[in-house]
């Protein structure tokens, strides 16, 4: 229900106001956005990493790893939630697996590339001192993927904290409870939330770019940009919200 | 203050016409439902999404091509021009429509306002680092060869950017395809509008139906895309053969 309430000098202290006031209510609806943008961007990684590392690792499937997440990427958010909303009903999990749709193809893509573009050079001189293929993975190639992975999944983490807002439409709680009910909470209430939304997606860039800074091996963090064949594309991701 | 309903008489709810289907049952598909839907509903939604998303785009990259235009003959303009496309790109979208209501109104022009907003990050970036991207022994040997600076521009650096920019305009559509199912919402338009009159009632085949099609026009304009700019760039694939 959208109200026609007008932007003014009040609304933005309003804002502010509304969300000290209610902070118990907010800070409840601030801990269901965290949490299903946690468990989303978690479920992600742990399908869509491994999978990027071990294509990226023995240099195959690059049709899969780019053009298939091409595809996964260009679909809309709220028509992922619809065709799954008969099946799951609404609440958290529908609205996770539009997250993990949106999620999963960047962290892929960018794993891949990131293991691929690894020097040849590089890893020749591990498999020379003899180390096993596990070992190079774990010990070479990973580790000197890390910035690159770490960029797919911070994009992605900021897309689905930005897009956790759609489970306001199905009932799955969150910040979009606020955000899309003009009706109750009030122009304020809604300029508040969103505010919210944007501290919360900057605030989970700047985590992932402290961990980054904190997992990297330390020869990289100065001289890393030579040690991998070519620069890493520009990647942009859709912002459903 | 006279009763309204009171001397009225009985009030006949409109169900609309009578379907081949049981109004709302859930249990099943119904695909008559979408056939004696499809020129009353679903295709004139189909239509005013195609639309919607063209006109975005296309204003949004006219816009973006001249401030990349500007800021590559300018280099200071570039920081400027991209600190204020990000910053229109974390306000979340239905947050932007609410306060835009006000001012224009529950109209395409609101939606659009805001579709062409979360355009610009990606359709400038793309441009301006497409003609960054010019090797500068190329516009050297074309300036001796006498060509002006346009001629450089339009007949050198421009194809050479081509795939970038083409690569920024496939991320712009489908996202704005995406975008767009949501601002339905605030304007009912488009694909959204039968899916969230889907979810409003609760009937399983409007938003499932409306969902896929988004999906459906999602991957048919990215594949279109990636068609395009394959014809538009032929050196590319003689240079890979």
């Amino acid at each position: 229900m959208i109200v026609a309430a007008t932007l003014d000098r009040h609304t933005l202290p309003d804002a502010f106001r509304f969300l000290w006031d209610d902070r118990s209510f907010v800070g409840q609806k601030i801990l269901e956005h965290v949490g299903l943008s946690a468990v989303s961007v978690g479920i992600a990684v742990a399908l869509a990493l491994p999978l990027g590392v071990w294509l990226g690792h023995v240099h195959r499937g690059s049709f899969i790893a780019i053009n298939g997440s091409n595809i996964l990427r260009a679909l809309p958010s709220l028509a992922v939630i619809s065709i799954f909303l008969p099946s799951l009903g609404i609440g958290h999990a529908v609205v996770a697996i539009a997250l993990i749709v949106l999620a999963a193809p960047l962290i892929l893509t960018n794993a891949y590339v990131a293991v691929d573009g690894v020097d040849p050079d590089v890893v020749e001189a591990a498999r020379g001192m003899g180390l096993t293929p596990f070992q190079v993975v774990t010990r070479v190639e990973f580790p000197l993927a890390l910035p690159l992975i770490f960029a797919g999944i911070r994009t992605a983490a900021v897309y689905v904290v930005a897009t956790a807002t759609l489970a306001g439409v199905v009932g799955g709680g969150t910040l979009g409870d606020i955000v899309f009910n003009q009706a109750t909470y009030f122009l304020y209430g809604v300029v508040g939330a969103a505010l919210v939304v944007s501290a919360l997606a900057f605030a989970a860039y700047f985590l992932f770019a402290l961990l980054e800074r904190l997992l990297s091996p330390r020869g990289l963090r100065h001289a890393g940009a030579e040690l991998r064949e070519e620069e890493p594309p520009v990647v942009y991701e859709a912002a459903a919200l | 203050m006279t009763p309204v309903l009171a001397g009225g008489g009985p009030v006949i709810p409109n169900f609309g016409k009578a379907t081949g289907c049981i109004a709302n049952d859930n249990s099943f598909f119904c695909t008559t439902w979408i056939r004696e839907h499809w020129t009353d509903t679903l295709q004139p939604a189909l239509i005013q999404h195609i639309w919607l998303t063209a006109i975005a785009v296309g204003i949004g990259f006219g816009i973006a091509f001249l401030c990349a235009l500007a800021a590559h003959r300018f280099g200071w303009l570039a920081p400027p021009i991209n600190a204020f496309t990000a910053f229109l790109y974390t306000v979340p979208s239905i947050a932007l429509f609410q306060v835009l209501v006000p001012i224009t109104g529950i109209t395409v022009t609101t939606i659009e306002i805001g579709l062409v907003g979360y355009t610009l990050l990606v359709l400038f970036g793309n441009t301006l680092a497409g003609l960054r991207s010019v090797p500068p022994d190329v516009i050297e040997a074309a300036r001796g060869m006498g060509l002006t600076r346009f001629q450089v521009l339009r007949r050198v650096e421009l194809p050479l950017a081509l795939p970038a920019i083409a690569a920024g305009i496939r991320i712009a559509v489908v996202t704005t395809i995406s975008l767009a199912t949501v601002a339905a919402y605030i304007t009912p338009y488009g694909l959204g509008k039968p899916i969230f009159d889907g979810l409003q009632i609760n009937y399983h085949t409007e938003y499932v139906i409306s969902g896929l099609l988004a999906i459906a026009l999602a991957l048919v304009a990215d594949g279109l895309l990636v068609l395009g700019q394959r014809a538009l760039t032929p050196w590319r694939r003689a240079a890979r053969a």
